[in-house]
């Protein structure tokens, strides 16, 4: 242990930012003001999640951590250790091990679980801002469910690319009510927010604004009737695990052109590949 | 159709110190069905303040003015609005649109604004500008770039586009030649022929022989400043 | 004609401290009329349209109009959810500056389909055939569609404001010196565009301006405001020519031929 309060934030603190939550969790996708406070780390870095995780973590969680789905990168470790140092709580990379999963731009592959706790960094949590800088005035579109200019933002996506181009951060609706911004998560990730046992949580430091996805709720995604909502993907399957329906990163191995295409959840396709799976080009050694 | 009872009319000039003019007392007279009447007297007599009292556009300081059902001397202003749309028409001097507008669209404006269809509008308005001579070529150009003359038959052919019930003419042969003349004087003939009452300014003592049945002298109404 | 106005103002009257904006004001507005009101800056005439449309709440006075939906109604004791409803269906509202009444960053289309999609359209090609439409009847070209506002002239953003404005068929405009700040051919063209468009839609409109020939040309009455208080009001012609009013008198005097 150390001589930090348990999970770094007092506790007071904590329990400002609970109550931020409950109230979250009562108005399902209403974005909740909250005294965010200094973190040992910069803005950018995850310091409205990391709140939200202190404020949830209890000794015997297992926390898991992941910057766009890997659990191996700076971000990821860097908040891992962390919590393993503040709060001594018990860390995994494996999805259905973890009590409290921390999320930068992903939701992991494997289907979340009752009792399970996603925490979203959030970095702009007003989706109306491309369109409308003044908060004062977003605030009360959200209030009076003033939503046309919403639809202004698709409608300029097809205009000038021919299709819905907003392929994360992608705007979606809450139980029919708020209009949420589920984090910069790419549009393949939004049909799991819906009807999800889980809950979800969303924290903004620089911004100060906490929301939330109570464990089955309703989210749709905006869309046009000629125009509907399309979970896409790079059509390929993970050249390591041969998963052809997951969410994959571009890697580039050479350069002569050469690229190959990997799950970007890395617990899954790791446990893909204890199981035997074989991708195009996985390592030979792996097979034996 | 067109009634003018005691009427009254004084000019307050507030930048003048408030001086007050009193100009015309006791007007009367009226117009029926199918009459033309003309306004006579001395430049300054009147003619045109008893006009504009009529179509509305001076107010009544006292006594009645009534056109058709319409008590025009006291009335709402959309009762007047609504008078000038259906019920009377005006020929003035001056040709006042705005500018840019082709001359095809002036004329039509009238019968738009009574909600007759565009293409029938279109087609009323180029049959009176054919009658009024004015060239085919010029239909789509402003008539604020016409000449004196072209500006007059302009106002003339907008003044019948419609078959208003009753007409006030201010000098609706001034600036024409014989032949354009002509048309007009047969124009205002067939309004007569089909009822309409007619209350007109002709200086041009001829037409106004041919086609007025009376004179009223507005000189009786002036009041001696 | 009808037995309803579409808008009834009643004794409206609004103080900014001990100064007056505007008082006492009370006039009926029937379908199919269009309004002016003229006064000089500081007159309290940009105050009393934005008290009627909303923008300001007035201290006394109520402003009745007679809603499609459920007749006449107090604007001002309407929730505010309701009086944004009316606000992007029966009504419209085209700045002095267009940039106030669009969304630069926002392309033409986009600009005119956002009144469509905030009462619930959701069928891009239909939004588009709209815009379309509508841009041709504020005479831009169709191949503007995709263009910023910033692209255009001033005369064509003013254009672009109007058809944003009336895509819903609005049953009563507001506007604020519409022809204000452009050049005087531009204009007539615009002056044009409205009469024509006031007269195929059979709009109502208020518009507020110190330029006396746009009302000439576009007002069927008018309202002349001193001092926070209307002096003289009637038939746009009857008070430009025989003003009753000293200061409508001084105002028509010190106007070249209007």
């Amino acid at each position: 242990m150390s001589d930090y309060n348990f999970a770094y934030l007092d506790e007071q603190t904590k329990r400002m930012i609970r109550r931020a939550i409950l109230k979250g969790v009562a108005v399902p996708g209403y974005q909740v003001p909250f005294a965010s406070r200094e973190m040992p780390m910069p803005y950018g870095w995850g310091t409205g999640g990391v709140q939200v995780t202190a404020a949830c973590l209890t000794p015997d969680d297992t926390l898991k951590v992941i910057d766009q789905g890997a659990d191996d990168t700076t971000n990821a470790v860097s908040i891992r250790k962390f919590f393993e140092r503040t709060a001594g709580v018990a860390t995994s990379t494996h999805t259905a091990e973890a009590t409290i999963i921390q999320t930068r731009h992903r939701i992991p592959e494997a289907a979340l679980s009752d009792g399970q706790i996603l925490v979203y960094q959030v970095p702009i949590p007003e989706p109306l801002r491309f369109l409308e800088p003044r908060e004062t005035e977003t605030r009360r579109m959200h209030a009076l469910e003033d939503y046309g200019l919403m639809h202004v933002k698709l409608y300029e996506d097809i205009a000038r690319n021919g299709a819905i181009a907003t392929s994360y951060a992608y705007p979606v609706k809450v139980e029919g009510r708020y209009i949420m911004d589920p984090s910069p998560i790419p549009k393949f990730d939004n049909p799991k927010l819906s009807n999800t046992p889980a809950l979800q949580l969303f924290g903004a430091g620089r911004e100060q604004r906490i929301y939330a996805i109570p464990p089955f709720t309703q989210i749709v995604s905006l869309d046009f009737e000629d125009y509907p909502f399309e979970a896409s993907k790079a059509p390929h399957a993970c050249d390591l695990c041969a998963d052809d329906t997951t969410y994959l990163d571009e890697v580039i191995t050479d350069d002569h052109g050469g690229r190959m295409f990997v799950c970007s959840d890395t617990d899954h396709c790791e446990t893909r590949r204890d199981a035997g799976y074989r991708g195009r080009l996985a390592p030979q050694e792996d097979a034996a | 159709m067109i009634a003018v009872q005691d009427v009254e009319k004084r000019f307050t000039l507030h930048t003048q110190g408030g001086a007050v003019l009193q100009v015309m007392a006791g007007a009367s007279l009226s117009v029926a069905p199918g009459e033309c009447v003309a306004l006579i007297g001395a430049s300054g007599a009147g003619k045109s303040t008893l006009m504009r009292m009529i179509w509305g556009n001076y107010r009544t300081d006292g006594g009645l003015i009534r056109v058709g059902d319409v008590h025009v001397s006291g009335a709402e202003p959309r009762a007047i609005i609504a008078l000038r749309r259906a019920t009377l028409g005006y020929v003035s001097q001056f040709l006042r649109v705005v500018p840019r507008v082709p001359t095809l669209e002036v004329v039509a404006e009238p019968l738009l604004a009574l909600g007759i269809y565009e293409a029938e509008a279109r087609e009323r308005a180029a049959e009176i500008l054919t009658r009024v001579n004015i060239p085919e070529r010029l239909w789509s150009l402003s008539p604020t770039t016409f000449s004196g003359g072209e500006q007059q038959r302009v106002n003339i052919a907008r003044g019948f586009v419609h078959h208003w019930p009753a007409l006030l003419l201010d000098e609706p042969t001034a600036s024409l030649d014989g032949s354009n003349r002509a048309v007009v004087l047969s124009l205002i003939a067939e309004a007569k022929a089909r009822g309409a009452a007619i209350l007109g300014i002709f200086h041009d003592e001829s037409a106004r022989a041919q086609v007025c049945d009376r004179e009223v002298d507005v000189t009786s109404f002036a009041v001696a400043p | 004609m009808s037995a309803t106005p579409l808008l009834t103002v009643d004794g409206i009257g609004k103080s900014y401290g001990a100064r007056i904006g505007c008082a006492d004001v009370s006039f009926d507005l029937w379908p199919g009329e269009v309004m002016g009101i003229v006064g000089e800056s500081g007159s309290g005439k940009s105050t009393l349209l934005g008290c009627l449309a909303g923008h300001l709440t007035p201290d006394t006075g109520h402003v009745i109009f007679d809603t499609t939906a459920d007749g006449p109604r107090d604007v001002l004791a309407m929730s505010e959810p309701e009086r944004r409803m009316l606000a992007r269906t029966d009504w419209a509202f085209v700045h002095q500056n267009p940039r106030d009444g669009l969304r630069m960053g926002v392309s033409a289309g986009g600009n005119v389909g956002e009144r469509l999609m905030a009462v619930g359209a959701r069928h891009y090609g239909q939004i588009r055939d709209q815009a379309t439409e509508w841009l041709g009847r504020v005479e831009i070209n169709a191949d503007r569609i995709d263009d910023k506002p910033r692209q255009f002239s001033g005369g064509m953003q003013q254009r672009l404001q109007i058809a944003r404005n009336l895509v819903t068929g609005p049953r009563l405009v507001f506007m604020d010196e519409p022809t204000g700040g452009l050049d005087v051919s531009v204009q007539a063209r615009l002056l044009d565009l409205l009469r024509g468009l006031v007269r195929r839609m059979g709009l109502s409109a208020v518009i507020v301006t110190h330029d006396l020939a746009v009302v000439r040309l576009l007002a069927d009455r008018l309202v002349v405001m001193k001092d926070g208080r209307i002096v003289e009001q009637g038939l746009t012609d009857q008070v430009l020519d025989d003003p009753q009013h000293p200061y409508t008198q001084l105002l028509v005097s010190s106007v070249l031929q209007v």
